[in-house]
């Protein structure tokens, strides 16, 4: 199977700043890709350059196997949900759909006046009159009605209440299950992405920490507890993500794709939050750490 | 045609929870053999899920040989799980509302019967294993 999103020493660089730094990914098709990380991280930074909107400062980068934004072909391959849903405040409802027959290719116009029949969204009505949650509905309509390989979406449901966001949600997951579709979206909240994505991107301070698919994650890291001990006395090939400890006990969260064999420790699963959060506060600690110096 | 549910705090993956949803509509007798599960793509939109965590449950319980997918069309019951005592179901109920009326007359709440009731099947099933 072919790659969705395939990079190699991805960067991009504003002024003095890396955004996105030493990134290489290989993003297969037919998932639904959580990219999560903390604001600011560079997930609008990764997204963008996938979306050709962006362009590189080093590395290369492919989407579906051609260059980003490059002509109308790859365009019409790829569906883009920016931040919060941007719509034409000023124009009907009816009108959106209009502009998306004119400005796609693919455009399923069938489908996008059913959808939006179905979200009993009156056609005449100004974009800007809509709710947040409407909004939203509206400009995934258009996304997926787009008929695109790739769905990238920004933060879709950050600024959605909890009825929206799993509506949108909803409607993502039987879009996806209809039409042969690989969606990326990040979220800085990983509950948002538990049940609807099967593949991780932890991205923190402009570098990637970890990815793969949520269940080979779920099933390579576990949570041992144990008398205290040197975390460097582990046997190799067990990655300690964090630990901690008390004056008798050892806490940490390791990866290993072997068993756990040794019998002095407690092991348990991990969900999937306390597996981002354990690598958001390892990046964390090394960032304080690379300050510190600096100020000495 | 069942309805699933799913509980974000239980800890149990999602594809597991729908598995076990439907043995048990299976043992209650609430699917029969012939039944339609729910479309792939409705379990997906209703409960806001990646439709692959749908498949995955279907294709694990076609491997244990309760469903079969029929391509295009959905994915149907093959098999029973109620050993043919389903017939036993409806006097072991009634036996059983019975004493949970005189539980609740003894002053037991419902904790209190859920506690008797779980430490009695245990010891029960110890012994049968002992």
């Amino acid at each position: 199977m072919t790659a969705v999103i395939e990079t190699g020493g991805l960067g991009k660089r504003y002024r003095r700043l890396w955004a996105l730094a030493d990134c290489t990914l290989s993003v297969p098709a037919g998932h639904v890709v959580g990219l999560v990380g903390p604001n600011g991280a560079g997930k609008t930074t990764l997204l963008g350059l996938a979306t050709g909107m962006l362009a590189p400062t080093a590395g290369t980068i492919e989407v579906l196997g051609g260059r980003p934004g490059a002509g109308p072909a790859q365009l019409a391959r790829v569906g883009y949900l920016a931040q919060d849903a941007p719509v034409y405040a000023g124009l009907p409802v009816a009108d959106h759909l209009k502009l998306g027959a004119h400005l796609n290719p693919g455009w399923d116009a069938e489908l996008a006046r059913a959808r939006i029949k179905r979200l009993d969204l009156d056609p005449g009505q100004k974009a800007g009159a809509l709710s947040g949650g409407q909004r939203a509905q509206l400009a995934l309509t258009l996304a997926v009605a787009k008929r695109p390989e790739l769905l990238i979406l920004d933060e879709p449901v950050a600024s959605l209440d909890p009825l929206a966001r799993r509506e949108f949600l909803q409607y993502l997951m039987e879009s996806v299950g209809e039409q042969s579709l690989s969606v990326v979206l990040s979220s800085h909240l990983v509950a948002d992405l538990e049940r609807v994505c099967d593949y991780l991107i932890v991205l923190v301070g402009s570098r990637v920490q970890v990815a793969g698919p949520v269940e080979e994650l779920l099933a390579t890291h576990h949570l041992l507890s144990g008398p205290r001990r040197d975390p460097g006395s582990l046997p190799d090939g067990m990655r300690v993500i964090s630990a901690s400890h008390t004056d008798v006990q050892s806490t940490l969260l390791v990866r290993t794709s072997g068993p756990v064999l040794d019998p002095a420790w407690m092991v348990s699963g991990v969900g999937l939050e306390d597996l981002v959060l354990a690598y958001m506060s390892q990046a964390a600690g090394r960032g304080r750490r690379n300050h510190l110096e600096v100020q000495r | 045609m069942i309805e699933f549910h799913l509980d974000g705090r239980s800890g149990v993956a999602p594809y597991m929870q729908l598995i076990h949803q439907v043995r048990q509509a299976l043992r209650l007798g609430l699917l029969r053999v012939g039944d339609q599960l729910p479309k792939v793509k409705d379990v997906a939109a209703g409960l806001a899920i990646n439709p692959n965590t749908v498949l995955k449950a279907y294709r694990e319980l076609e491997y244990e040989g309760l469903a079969a997918a029929r391509p295009g069309i959905g994915t149907f019951v093959t098999g029973t799980l109620d050993g043919g005592s389903l017939a036993a179901h409806g006097p072991l109920r009634r036996d059983l509302q019975r004493w949970l009326a005189k539980a609740r007359r003894a002053g037991l709440d419902e904790e209190s019967i859920e506690a008797l009731f779980v430490s009695t099947f245990r010891s029960a099933g110890e012994e049968e294993i002992a």
